[in-house]
């Protein structure tokens, strides 16, 4: 295996796209982590090599398990054996930094050539570097690259054979002295290690060492933290001393490496800055780009996803023709699975992808560009009073098109700890599909107007949904924040990346692979989770019109309902969802929520907009969406045997709160699964959002009643 | 004085990095060690985060973390 390590934006998906055979790259899972590593095919003299792109990173000691992954591949601390090179990838402009890397690298003893990339960049600002001098400092082959023009790749190729046939020679020794303190600290800590690690001798120790005072950081399990901590007690500096010997090292000799200074200002870059992050002309492009990501997330996949929709539709429609107009009752169950299940339940798998590969694009457009630091940078101050990072903005803004893609968004935040907790209160971003719940609930319920109140009530309601979700979003965080993961510093930078014209096949190369990861990854729970909810609505069969009872009929035939749809919903009064739902009706009535409701609210975990649906069928009303009438009706007239209603304006209020609030969405369970690779994280959100819901909704139902509303 | 204090356009050299922790470690490899320029650049738009320029990287500091970075001019 030949692993890609370099700091973040130096272009190192570039130089992966570049060297590998791109198209059959796989996003690996690396173990223990929610970290994903690119593996892809690098061919060198005829012979085929693993070429692993590590995620980027500043320096071997990571803060997080996730920011371990370059030191534990390096290592082969996870049972693989360490790669065979490391190809570092280098920053000519930003050489001593991209080089501390490198140096710490280096004294892990492993076959490296250093790839200085961006020869381009170091060019447009009158930097020539001097390749053969850093070669001559390192003690390994260094080559110049430009990876977005393919410039030096052949070069890499060939150093990177050379390496690979005689990796000895091509092994450096530690470049620069410690200190005799610092020697003797680094032994005595390699002497509390197990052999399995001690091998690695003072190299190791040093990024143990590094790796301290992080409270997230647990680089291997048989490292005997505690016993380091207590042997460290009193020498804090040494932290300090470690790291500046090596740049001590790094300033002695880059002034070697280049012929000019770093000039400061007045590149492109800073020019661009002056308008990016002006007051007005900066926020104006803010909300701009913003408001073209949500425009794309919210209309622009709306024709996809009913295309896919309508297409697995006909498909259904297809299969469903071809078991002939009576099939015997066996046969008629196995055509609705196949056609409502697994048809169906594919159809919901991919509805996903439109806002997935558009929402991939965007970010990586962006990310690449320079403008997701940049973005992130100018909502940095706003986001804080939640608690987190600018880097959360888009992934929050994209829940309220579809939590999925927003909870895989989270993947460009860089720790760990701000992902989680991003990825925690996302499901409370109102999303899309809460829309025809709202909109179904408040047209039919709620007045065109009140007199004596100046503005549109209805519009008004569903404001008031965004809002209270946004400010429920908020609080939610903070909360959370604090409860959960207060253990961490909060304390971060974002580094202003040079802006640089995207790679379309970078992007779409991301794009594609994580639509593909998605599907791969979350689809079969999706998959399963539509079967159960179809089973769970369908079994067991219950012929509906053995129960329309005389004064049923005579209802239907007044309110013009067709009988056959009123009998299916008898049918599914029997259902095991319809018993669920009556036997949950304890639970949900001080919500002002009655079984049918609950029938509702459980298929609703299908999606929350089958809600809708469902109400339909409960109501006699096939394939009924938020804008049929005849629903509306059905809806605003239920009465109670006493005579009240059953659906009053609170009830319709703590119905749109518990949908504002609860965690109805298996998708979204299931990709917060994949995404923490844990099954502790979704149960834990289920549960905070449904205990939420339940609490929500009881205030507002109860305090309506109290109020004297009904 | 602190990395705060510095207004736009001017230089001062890193003397300390107060605290521990993984973020003083992470500003020291990023190679703000002892000596080092450090140029104030600008801020967003809302005042914070502060913006600096270091061994040609621009890095976006909050006000109160730049606090802990001890400089000379």
């Amino acid at each position: 295996m030949i692993a890609l390590v370099g700091n973040p934006n130096t272009g190192k998906s570039t130089l992966f796209n570049g060297i590998t055979s791109g198209r059959r790259a796989k996003i690996s899972n690396i173990t223990g982590t929610t970290v994903s590593g690119l593996v892809g095919p690098l061919e060198l003299d005829g012979q085929i090599h693993d070429c692993l792109d590590i995620p980027g990173t500043y320096s071997l000691a990571g803060r997080s398990p996730e920011e371990w992954v370059a030191t534990r591949a390096i290592l082969g601390l996870d049972g693989k054996p360490p790669p065979e090179a490391i190809v570092l990838l280098a920053d000519a402009v930003r050489l001593e930094r991209s080089l501390y890397l490198a140096l710490q690298a280096l004294e892990l003893n492993i076959p490296m050539v250093v790839a200085v990339n961006l020869m381009d960049e170091a060019r447009n600002q009158g930097l020539t570097v001097d390749l053969e001098a850093i070669s001559r400092d390192l003690g390994v082959p260094v080559v110049g690259i430009s990876a977005r023009n393919g410039d030096g790749l052949d070069a890499l190729r060939t150093a990177l054979a050379q390496v690979i046939a005689d990796p000895a020679a091509h092994i450096s020794s530690p470049r620069h002295g410690w200190s005799p303190e610092l020697t003797t600290t680094l032994d005595r800590v390699t002497a509390l290690l197990p052999d399995r690690l001690a091998r690695h001798g003072r190299a190791l120790a040093g990024v143990i060492l590094l790796s301290l005072d992080d409270p997230g950081a647990k680089p291997d399990p048989d490292i005997p933290v505690d016993a380091i901590r207590e042997l460290l007690a009193d020498s804090d500096d040494l932290v300090v001393e470690l790291i500046q010997t090596r740049y001590r090292w790094l300033d002695a000799h880059s002034p070697g490496w280049r012929d000019a200074p770093v000039q400061s200002g007045a590149t492109l870059s800073d020019r661009m800055d002056a308008v990016v992050l002006h007051p007005i002309a900066g926020t104006a492009l803010f909300f701009a780009v913003m408001g073209l990501i949500f425009t794309a997330l919210f209309a622009w996949a709306d024709p996809f996803i009913s295309l896919i929709e309508q297409l697995f539709g006909a498909i259904g429609l297809q299969v469903a023709a071809a078991f002939g107009p009576a099939p015997s009752p066996m046969m008629e169950i196995l055509r609705d699975f196949i056609v409502e299940g697994l048809i169906g339940g594919v159809g919901a798998i991919l509805v996903f992808l439109p806002q997935i590969a558009l929402l991939f694009f965007f970010i990586g457009l962006l990310e690449d560009s320079g403008y997701l630091a940049r973005a992130a940078h100018l909502v940095d101050r706003v986001l804080r009073l939640a608690g987190l990072p600018g880097r959360a903005f888009v992934p929050l803004l994209s829940g309220y098109a579809c939590a999925v893609p927003a909870i895989m968004a989270t993947r460009s935040m860089p720790r760990f700890r701000d992902r989680l907790l991003t990825m925690m209160v996302i499901p409370l971003t109102s999303c899309s599909a809460r829309l025809p719940v709202y909109t179904l609930i408040i047209s039919a319920l709620f007045p065109v107007a009140i007199e004596g109140f100046p503005l549109p009530i209805q519009p008004l309601a569903l404001l008031s949904m965004y809002v209270f979700s946004t400010v429920v979003t908020i609080l939610a965080s903070i909360v959370l924040g604090r409860l959960m993961l207060h253990a961490e510093e909060t304390a971060e930078f974002i580094e202003l990346v040079p802006y640089r014209m995207p790679s379309l096949r970078v992007v779409l190369g991301s794009t594609w692979r994580n639509a593909k990861h998605f599907v791969e990854e979350a689809g079969g729970v999706i998959l399963i989770a539509t079967i159960v909810l179809w089973a769970a609505l369908y079994f067991p069969r219950v012929d509906g019109t053995d129960l329309l009872t005389p004064e049923v009929v005579a209802e239907a035939q007044a309110t013009g309902l067709d009988l056959d749809e009123v009998a299916n919903g008898l049918a599914l009064e029997q259902s095991i969802g319809g018993r669920v739902g009556k036997a949950i009706e304890p639970v949900i009535e001080p919500l002002g929520f009655d079984w049918r409701m609950g029938v509702g609210i459980i298929g609703a975990f299908a999606a929350r907009e089958v809600f809708v649906a469902t109400m339909g069928l409960v109501y006699g009303i096939a394939d009924a969406d938020e804008e049929n009438e005849a629903l509306r009706t059905q809806i605003a007239t239920q009465r109670r045997p006493d005579g009240t209603k059953v659906w009053t304006p609170l009830v319709g209020m703590s119905l749109m709160i518990f949908f504002a609030l609860a965690m109805q969405c298996t998708s979204t369970l299931a990709v917060l699964s994949k995404e923490t690779r844990s099954y502790r994280w979704p149960a834990f959100v289920f549960s905070y959002m449904t205990i939420l819901a339940w609490v929500g909704s009881f205030t507002v139902y109860q305090t309506g009643l109290w109020l004297g509303y009904h | 004085m602190t990395l705060d204090q510095l207004e736009p356009g001017q230089t001062g050299q890193i003397r300390t990095i107060a605290g521990t922790g993984s973020f003083r470690r992470r500003l020291l490899e990023l190679g703000l060690v002892q000596g080092t320029p450090i140029t104030r650049q600008g801020s967003a738009p809302l005042g914070d985060p502060l913006t600096y320029r270091v061994r040609g990287a621009i890095l976006a500091l909050r006000r109160s973390d730049a606090r802990v970075v001890e400089i000379e001019r």
